[in-house]
């Protein structure tokens, strides 16, 4: 183990599958002679030189259908979002080749790539660039979507995500990138896709946040502890597949669920976990699912309205207390 | 040789990289006299090739006329399934620009090159080499299907010919084009890919970024533009600034030519000097002009245009150019000719037959190829 920021372990993966595997590059806006914009391939031009990590223009649609059409013709393309808000600029190329091509084809070219980036608001850029695109991706079936929370679990599902033979949308907190953690040196350390991850045991509440929400749920469960009150955290890590059956295992446990989500709230992972928890643990709840998620407007720029926008510690702790009748 | 060539291009990508640091300050200097440019632009008029001097012989000839009639036929017989409803969707015909399919599939190395191209794509598939029962039982939505029924008149797909689809989306798979030829690049496998599209795409953005992406990164592709007039009912003039096409090239550095694709001797001509560029890391802008002698789709009776601008492009008709040149020079018969059409209608019967025969794709695969992943849980 090492401690390592999150931005380094995924140049770790990187780098690691890279050697591995001499079909995988890397491609994007200023991912070579600059460094990457967040420094997430920092070095790597020099390692791997030009023919493996290739700037781009500015130019999304034209470098992700590029990645697309490598994939088909047999290699495996790691392709860079300086930001995943800037994704929709290539959306047709995601969403109807990277998705359907497979399906249309009949099942004869298969579109091993990862388009990997910062998701989500991060300070006050405002509504351009601050989109969660999570459930906007998971809608479509074809794609594989992966939000990790933690150094060690990007490294290990960064490389599951280069490894798989589907294409993946691989989501990382903009403001996570300087996070520390351990982080496994093994080569072969890979976190299956679709397994959710257990991070704290509880009785009394389940608590279900990706990526960056996951430590607001932690910070939840530690001021509901000193209050006596034990919560259950799950970190799905991955979106698409969605493990519902960890979740339901914990629900049938704790008989309540607060879901923490930075997305908006309108047809969003929240929206789709709760209407599976009702399905399939229905007799189960002692409580109405809640949600927490930024609010259902674009994204402001002015401070404090942008930590209004934002799902709280508080707003969360309060959601909590609720689903457990507390108060 | 590919490595000689690598080095080669490495060479020139450093002299480029060099050029430009020093190009920055000349750059910033604004001249006192007007700037003026020449360009040259190749042309491949109709009539002008002979086919010895394409190193065609009789029996080639009489390939390639077969080839482009089994296109005709083929989507003459699939116009009246339509019609019949045995097939559905959209059915955008390729009648009337067979010599583009076939001059271009003449000129690679099918299965080792690649091609992709938009919606209207039966006639490349067939000229490609893939069989008649395949491409109508796709039509019909049936299991035996080049895409399994899953993708129909739009999407024929056929991995082992190296044909990376029929595509929906006006413009959307010109990147995809772009990164096939990428990794034939980048695996240093020889291979081109060519990569069509129609007038309408040329006012999609993905084109402007693809030809960009191609020539900065200096890909073996060369982009063939088959301009037939008119975008669904919207004529190239209602629709372009600039309609010349082969024009466009010149802002990418590239070297751009337009050609006749009512001849398809024109077209091999053309093609085979632009892939063994492409070979060379040279990528290009072939304007092609051609043009359907049906509407856009089946759905569309085509009264944008007249009867007389019909009738005066059918004279031009590339099946019967190939036949009077043949008759001209002796290289067949009216009779012999005759025979070909009468076996090719055959083929084409006996693939109604196959479609009709073949079943429904089984409801289960409806899961089936979504994911590479074999246990992925769908939810029910």
């Amino acid at each position: 183990m090492a401690i390592m920021q999150f931005r380094e372990a995924i140049r770790a993966a990187m780098i690691e599958e890279m050697e591995r595997d001499e079909r995988v590059f890397l491609i994007g806006e200023e991912v070579g002679q600059y460094d990457g914009a967040y420094k997430v391939s920092e070095g790597m031009l020099k390692r791997f030189g030009p023919k493996r990590v290739i700037d781009t223009p500015i130019s999304e649609a034209g470098f992700a259908g590029l990645g697309i059409g490598a994939a088909m013709n047999g290699l495996r393309p790691i392709v860079e979002f300086m930001t995943f808000n800037f994704s929709f600029v290539a959306f047709d190329q995601l969403v109807n080749n990277a998705a359907k091509i497979r399906y249309m084809s009949g099942g004869q070219f298969k579109i091993p790539i990862v388009f990997r980036g910062p998701n989500g608001a991060a300070g006050q850029l405002a509504a351009t660039h601050s989109t969660s695109v999570e459930s906007i991706y998971s809608y479509f079936p074809g794609l594989k979507v992966v939000a990790p929370s933690n150094p060690d679990d990007a490294k290990g599902l960064l490389k599951s995500a280069i490894r798989d033979d589907d294409p993946v949308i691989f989501l990382e907190s903009e403001l996570m990138y300087s996070m520390r953690g351990e982080v496994n040196e093994d080569p072969e350390y890979l976190i299956p896709l679709g397994k959710a991850r257990i991070a704290r045991e509880g009785e009394d509440v389940t608590i279900v946040a990706h990526s960056k929400s996951y430590w607001i749920a932690l910070e939840v469960a530690d001021r509901l502890a000193e209050e006596g009150y034990s919560a259950e955290v799950i970190d799905p890590r991955t979106i698409r597949p969605f493990d519902f059956d960890t979740v339901v295992q914990s629900i049938k446990k704790t008989n309540r669920c607060v879901i923490i989500d930075e997305s908006n709230p309108f047809a969003s992972v929240s929206s789709e976990v709760a209407f599976q928890i009702q399905q399939r643990a229905f007799d189960y709840l002692d409580a109405p699912v809640l949600r927490v998620t930024a609010k259902d407007t674009p994204a402001p720029y002015a401070k404090n309205l942008i930590e209004y926008y934002m799902p709280s510690v508080d707003a969360a702790y309060e959601a909590c207390k609720k689903v457990m009748y507390v108060d | 040789m590919a490595s000689k060539t690598r080095k080669k291009q490495q060479a020139t990508q450093v002299d480029q990289a060099a050029s430009q640091a020093n190009g920055q300050a000349v750059q910033l200097q604004v001249p006192s006299k007007p700037i003026h440019f020449e360009q040259t632009f190749e042309t491949y008029p109709a009539g002008a090739y002979t086919h010895e001097e394409l190193g065609l012989s009789r029996e080639d000839l009489l390939a390639i006329y077969r080839n482009m009639l089994l296109q005709r036929r083929f989507e003459e017989r699939a116009a009246q399934m339509y019609g019949k409803q045995k097939i559905a969707g959209f059915l955008h015909l390729y009648i009337g620009e067979e010599a583009v399919s076939t001059g271009a599939a003449w000129s690679i190395k099918i299965g080792h090159d690649s091609v992709i191209t938009a919606y209207r794509d039966h006639g490349i598939a067939l000229a490609l080499g893939m069989t008649a029962n395949e491409c109508m039982a796709e039509l019909f939505g049936k299991i035996d299907g080049c895409s399994r029924g899953k993708g129909g008149s739009m999407h024929f797909f056929k991995a082992e010919k190296k044909f990376f689809g029929g595509h929906g989306i006006v413009g959307g798979h010109v990147p995809l084009g772009v990164g096939i030829a990428f990794a034939h690049k980048y695996k240093e496998d020889g291979g081109v890919c060519l990569t069509f599209f129609g007038d309408g795409a040329m006012g999609q953005g993905t084109v402007h970024e693809s030809m960009n992406l191609a020539a900065l990164y200096k890909l073996p592709i060369v982009f063939i533009i088959e301009n037939n007039q008119y975008a669904m009912g919207t004529a190239v003039w209602r629709a372009f600034a600039n309609t010349e096409f082969y024009r466009y090239a010149a802002n990418y550095n590239m070297p751009g030519a337009l050609v006749d694709g009512m001849d398809v001797f024109s077209v091999m001509k053309a093609l085979r000097k632009y892939v063994a560029l492409a070979r060379e890391y040279q990528p290009s802008v072939l304007e092609v002009r051609t043009y359907r002698y049906r509407g856009h789709s089946m759905s569309d009776p085509a009264k944008y245009r007249t009867k007389e601008e019909l009738e005066a492009k059918k004279k031009e008709d590339p099946i019967i150019r190939l036949k009077s040149y043949m008759l001209q020079h002796g290289l067949s018969t009216n009779e012999e000719l005759d025979a070909i059409d009468d076996d090719v209608k055959k083929e084409v019967q006996a693939s109604v037959e196959f479609a009709e025969k073949s079943p429904y794709p089984p409801l289960e695969s409806i899961y089936e190829d979504v994911y590479a992943q074999p246990d992925y849980p769908f939810l029910a």
